[in-house]
C-alpha cells in the first residue's frame, strides 16, 4: 500500500508541470495583457511597454517560463503583478478560506447524501422515499449563485439571524464561533447539489446490495434489520460510493468560485476569477497548481479508502 | 432511523439556535464605519494603483501636497501651504506645512517630498524597484525635484503645464513615507504610512482593511473611531449586505437598486455628477463616418434622454461634448444634441447616404463603462430606426481595448469608450489631437483632427490663468460638439448609499471619498 501511494504521489509531478505549461500558454494566448489591465485606459504603446520592461514580460515567452519554472524549484513562486505580493502568500492564504469552506460542505454534503441515500432505498416508493427523491431533484436542478442569493435573502436580510457574506465578523470576532456563524449559509449552499448526487448513487448502490443473496441470508439468520442495514448492506455499497464523494470534492472545490463570489468568502475561486482578469499569471499559476494537486489528492485519498474497504481492488 | 433522523434535525436546529442567539448577525460596530467596496484594493502604494476603489482607502490615508476643495475640482493647499508658480509656469515652489509626521513617527519636510517623485520617475532611484507605477506618466513633465531648506521644495518642469496642479490632488500625487518605503521595500503597499486623518491597522486578504484614527491630524482628528472597507465583489450580495445591516456605506449602487433605496427612511443616497463622460468613439477616417453630417446624424437619432433614464434609470446625465459639467469652472453653454430622429434622416439623405452599414464595437463591461451591453443595443436600436444598419461585436474589456486602442480604422466605425479625468485636459488631449493618433502613442482611435482644437488645447495647456483656460476649453467644447467626432452619451452620476446614522457623508466630483468629517450615531 505505501508504495502504491508513492507512485501515485510521483506521478502527480509530471501532470503539474504539464499543466503549468499548458495554463502559461493559454494565458499568452487570450488576448490582452498584464500591462494594458494595470493600465486600463492609459495603455499607451508607450507605457505598456515601461510597465512590460519593469515586470520582466519583454522577455521571450519561453525565457519567462524556465524563469519562473527555475523559481518554482527553488520554492520562489514569484510576485503578483496586480497585488505586489509573493504569489504563495496569497495563494496559501487563501487556500485556507477554500479548504475550510470545500471541507466543511464536504462533511456536510457526505452525511446528508448517504443518510438520505439509505433511507431512500430501504423505504423505496415509501412516502420517505418520494420526499427524499423530490428535494434530491430539486437540489440537483437548482443554480447554487441563486440558491445562495435565496438564503442571503432570507436568513440574512429578512430574518437577520445570520451574516450575509464574508469569512469573520468585520470588526473584532475572529474565533471559532465567528467562524461557524458565517460558514452555516455558504457551506449549505455549496453542499446541496453535492448531496442531491451522492443521495441519488447512494440509493441505487443500496438497492442493487440489498438483492444480493448475502443480505437474505443475514437476515434469514435472525440479525435485527439495522445490523442488516448498516453492518452489511451499507458497508458493501460504500465501496461504490466512495470515489463518486472523492469526484464531488472536486466539484465541491470548483464550485466554489461561484459560492465565494457569492458571499465574498476569501477563497482561491474569487482569487483566480479576479487574476485571470487582470491577467496576472504568476498567481493564475500558482492558483491553478494548488488546485489541481488538491484535486488529485482527494481522489487518491478515495482510491485509497476505496481499496481498504473492498480486498479486491488492493493490488 | 427515524429516530436517528429526528435527533440530528433536532441537534442541528439547536446550533443554528446556539450560534443565532449568541450573535448580533448583521450589526455594524458603534463609531466604526464599514464600508462595502467593489473590490479588493490592489494595493496600498498610491503610486502604484490605477482604480477608483483603491483611491477611496488611500485619500484617508494619505495627503498631497494640495487637494480638491470640498465638492468642486479646484485646488487648495493641503500639506503645501502655499505655493508660487514662476512667470514661464516652469518653476513652482512649494511652502511644506510644519511639524507634520507620518504615521509611522517619521517627519514630514522637502527630502520626504523629493523621495516620493524621485522613486516614481528616477530609473536609478534606490527604490524605483518598488513599483511599477502605472501613472507616473501624470507627472512626466517633471524635470527635478529640489529640497531649498527642510520647508521648501521646488519642482522643475521640461514645459509648462497647466494641469500640474491637479495631477499632485490626484491620488497619484499623495505622499507616502519614505521611512516606511526604506524599511518595507516591496511589501510597502500592505505596510502603508502616510500622514492622513486614519492610519493602517490591518489588511486580510480579500476580507477587509482596517484604518483608524489619527489622534494628531494637522487638519483635526476624526471623528470615526476606525473605518473598515470591506471587498464584495457581487452587486446583488452587496446590496443584501447594506439591507441587512452589516455595512454602513455601499458604494456604486446598481441602478435597479437605487429606487429601493430612497424609498426607504433607514437609509440616504448621495449622488454627485463627476468627471466622467461615456461616449462612442466614431471613425472619422474611414468608413460612413467619414462625412461630418452622418456623425451629426448618429447624435440626432440616439435618445440620450432614455439611456440616461430608463437603462440607466436615472444615474447618470446626458453629455453634450468631451468635457463633463463637473469642471464647473469651464465657460460652456453647449447644450447636448436633441433627440431629433427626423432631423437625422434629412442629414442622412443630405450626405446621400441612407442606408450606412455600421460595425459597432461593444465591450461586457470595464471601468466606467456602466452598462455597456445594454446601452450598445439601445444605441443600436435608435440608429436603425433612422436608417443605418448597425452590426455589433461584442468584446471583453482587455481584449476590447487591444482592439480599439490602436485606432479603428479597418475593423469598425463606432466603438463604445468612457474616461473618468481630473483636469479637462487629459482626455481631450489624449484623445483628440492630431498629434494623438493610435500610431503616436496617444488614444485618437477615431483619426479626429481639427487644427484649431490642436491650437486651443495646447494653449489651454501652458496658461497657468485658470479663468483663461475656463474660456479655452469652452472653445474646445463648442467645435468638438459641432464636428461630432464622438456619438456623445452620457456623464456618470457617482451614487452611495449610507444608513441614516452616518452623518456628514459626502461624495465629491472628484470621485474621491473622504470620510475625515464622517460621524456614526
Amino acid at each position: 500500500m505505501p508504495a502504491y501511494i508513492v507512485k501515485r504521489l510521483i506521478a502527480v509531478v509530471p501532470v503539474l508541470f504539464g499543466l503549468s505549461i499548458i495554463v502559461f500558454l493559454v494565458m499568452a494566448l487570450i488576448p490582452g495583457d498584464t500591462a494594458t489591465a494595470i493600465l486600463g485606459a492609459y495603455a499607451t504603446p508607450e507605457n505598456v511597454e515601461r510597465i512590460n520592461r519593469d515586470l520582466g514580460l519583454d522577455k521571450p515567452l519561453v525565457q519567462q517560463y524556465l524563469i519562473w519554472i527555475g523559481n518554482v524549484v527553488h520554492g520562489d513562486f514569484g510576485r503578483s503583478f496586480a497585488l505586489n505580493r509573493p504569489v504563495l502568500d496569497e495563494v496559501l492564504e487563501r487556500f485556507q478560506a477554500t479548504l475550510v469552506l470545500a471541507g466543511v460542505s464536504l462533511v456536510l454534503c457526505s452525511v446528508i447524501g448517504l443518510l438520505a441515500g439509505v433511507v431512500s432505498a430501504v423505504r423505496q416508493f415509501g412516502w420517505a422515499d418520494r420526499a427524499i427523491t423530490f428535494f434530491v431533484l430539486a437540489g440537483i436542478s437548482m443554480p447554487s449563485f441563486w440558491l445562495g442569493l435565496l438564503l442571503i435573502y432570507l436568513f440574512a436580510v429578512h430574518w437577520r439571524i445570520l451574516p450575509a457574506s464574508g469569512m469573520y465578523a468585520v470588526y473584532g470576532g475572529g474565533d471559532l464561533k465567528d467562524l461557524l456563524i458565517h460558514l452555516i449559509l455558504p457551506a449549505t449552499t455549496l453542499a446541496v447539489v453535492a448531496a442531491g448526487v451522492i443521495a441519488r448513487l447512494t440509493r441505487g448502490a443500496m438497492l442493487e446490495v440489498l438483492r444480493q443473496d448475502y443480505v437474505r441470508t443475514a437476515r434469514a439468520k435472525g440479525l435485527p434489520e439495522r445490523r442488516v442495514i448498516y453492518c452489511h448492506a451499507f458497508r458493501a455499497a460504500l465501496v461504490s460510493i466512495i470515489p463518486v464523494i472523492g469526484i464531488q470534492a472536486g466539484f465541491v472545490l470548483g464550485g466554489a468560485v461561484y459560492i465565494e463570489t457569492v458571499f465574498q468568502w476569501p477563497g482561491i475561486g474569487a482569487m483566480l476569477v479576479k487574476a485571470i482578469s487582470t491577467r496576472d499569471i504568476l498567481l493564475v499559476q500558482g492558483g491553478v497548481l494548488v488546485v489541481a494537486a488538491s484535486y488529485v489528492l482527494f481522489n487518491l485519498v478515495a482510491d485509497v479508502l476505496q481499496s481498504m474497504l473492498d480486498p479486491r481492488i488492493r493490488t | 432511523m427515524k429516530r436517528l433522523f429526528r435527533s440530528a434535525l433536532a441537534a442541528a436546529a439547536l446550533v443554528c439556535a446556539a450560534l443565532a442567539a449568541g450573535s448580533a448577525a448583521a450589526q455594524t460596530p458603534p463609531n466604526v464605519l464599514v464600508v462595502g467596496q467593489i473590490a479588493e484594493p490592489q494595493s496600498l502604494d498610491p503610486h502604484t494603483v490605477t482604480a477608483t476603489n483603491d483611491f477611496r482607502i488611500l485619500v484617508n490615508v494619505y495627503d498631497g501636497l494640495v487637494r480638491f476643495k470640498d465638492g468642486t475640482l479646484e485646488v487648495e493647499p493641503a500639506l503645501a501651504e502655499s505655493w508660487d508658480i514662476s512667470e514661464d509656469g516652469k518653476t513652482y515652489t512649494f511652502k511644506l506645512r510644519e511639524g507634520v509626521k507620518f504615521h509611522d513617527g517619521s517627519d514630514f519636510n522637502a527630502e520626504a517630498v523629493k523621495f516620493n517623485f524621485d522613486r516614481m520617475l528616477k530609473k536609478d532611484h534606490p527604490f524605483y524597484n518598488t513599483g511599477p507605477f502605472p501613472l507616473s506618466f501624470n507627472f512626466a513633465s517633471v524635470e527635478s525635484v529640489k529640497v531649498i531648506d527642510p520647508q521648501t521644495v521646488e519642482f522643475k518642469l521640461s514645459e509648462a503645464f497647466a494641469p500640474f496642479l491637479s495631477n499632485l490632488a490626484y491620488p497619484t500625487g499623495l505622499i507616502v513615507s519614505p521611512t516606511a518605503v526604506e524599511q518595507h521595500g516591496k511589501d510597502y503597499g500592505r505596510s502603508p504610512s502616510g500622514t492622513g486623518p486614519f492610519q493602517f491597522v490591518e489588511w486580510s486578504s480579500n476580507q477587509r482593511v482596517v484604518i483608524e484614527r489619527n489622534p494628531d491630524y494637522w487638519d483635526g482628528a476624526a471623528s470615526l473611531e476606525a473605518v473598515v472597507f470591506r471587498p464584495i465583489t457581487d452587486a446583488n450580495t452587496r446590496v443584501a449586505e447594506m439591507m441587512a445591516g452589516g455595512i454602513d456605506v455601499m458604494v456604486e449602487v446598481p441602478p435597479d437598486n437605487l429606487a429601493t433605496f430612497k424609498k426607504d427612511a433607514n437609509f440616504a443616497v448621495a449622488e454627485q455628477a463627476g468627471p466622467h463622460v461615456w461616449f462612442g468613439i466614431l471613425n472619422t477616417k474611414t468608413g460612413p463616418f467619414a462625412d461630418k453630417r452622418v456623425r451629426q446624424a448618429a447624435n440626432f437619432a440616439v435618445n440620450k434622454e432614455t439611456l440616461v433614464n430608463d437603462v440607466l434609470q436615472g444615474t447618470a446625465t446626458v453629455a453634450a461634448g468631451p468635457i463633463p459639467p463637473a469642471f464647473n469652472w469651464v465657460e460652456s453653454a453647449v447644450e447636448p444634441y436633441p433627440y431629433d430622429p427626423e432631423k437625422a434622416k434629412t442629414l442622412l439623405a443630405e450626405a446621400g447616404v441612407e442606408n450606412p452599414q455600421l460595425t459597432f464595437y461593444v465591450t461586457e463591461g470595464g471601468s466606467g463603462m456602466l452598462d455597456p451591453i445594454t446601452m450598445g443595443a439601445a444605441i443600436q436600436a435608435d440608429l436603425q430606426a433612422v436608417g443605418f444598419t448597425v452590426k455589433i461585436e461584442t468584446y471583453e474589456w482587455n481584449t476590447f481595448l487591444g482592439r480599439v486602442n490602436p485606432g479603428l480604422e479597418g475593423k469598425a466605425d463606432m466603438a463604445e469608450m468612457a474616461w473618468m479625468t481630473n483636469d479637462p485636459d487629459t482626455v481631450p488631449y489624449l484623445t483628440l489631437r492630431t498629434d494623438a493618433m493610435p500610431d503616436k502613442g496617444g488614444f485618437n482611435s477615431g483619426y479626429y483632427s481639427n487644427p484649431k482644437v490642436d491650437e486651443l488645447l495646447q494653449k489651454a495647456r501652458i496658461s497657468t490663468d485658470q479663468a483663461e483656460r475656463g474660456k479655452l476649453y469652452g472653445e474646445v467644447q463648442a467645435i468638438v460638439h459641432d464636428d461630432a467626432p464622438w456619438l456623445f452619451v452620457a456623464n456618470w452620476k457617482q451614487n452611495a448609499v449610507t444608513t441614516v446614522a452616518v452623518q456628514g457623508f459626502k461624495l465629491q466630483p472628484s470621485f474621491l471619498l473622504d470620510l475625515h468629517a464622517v460621524t456614526k450615531q
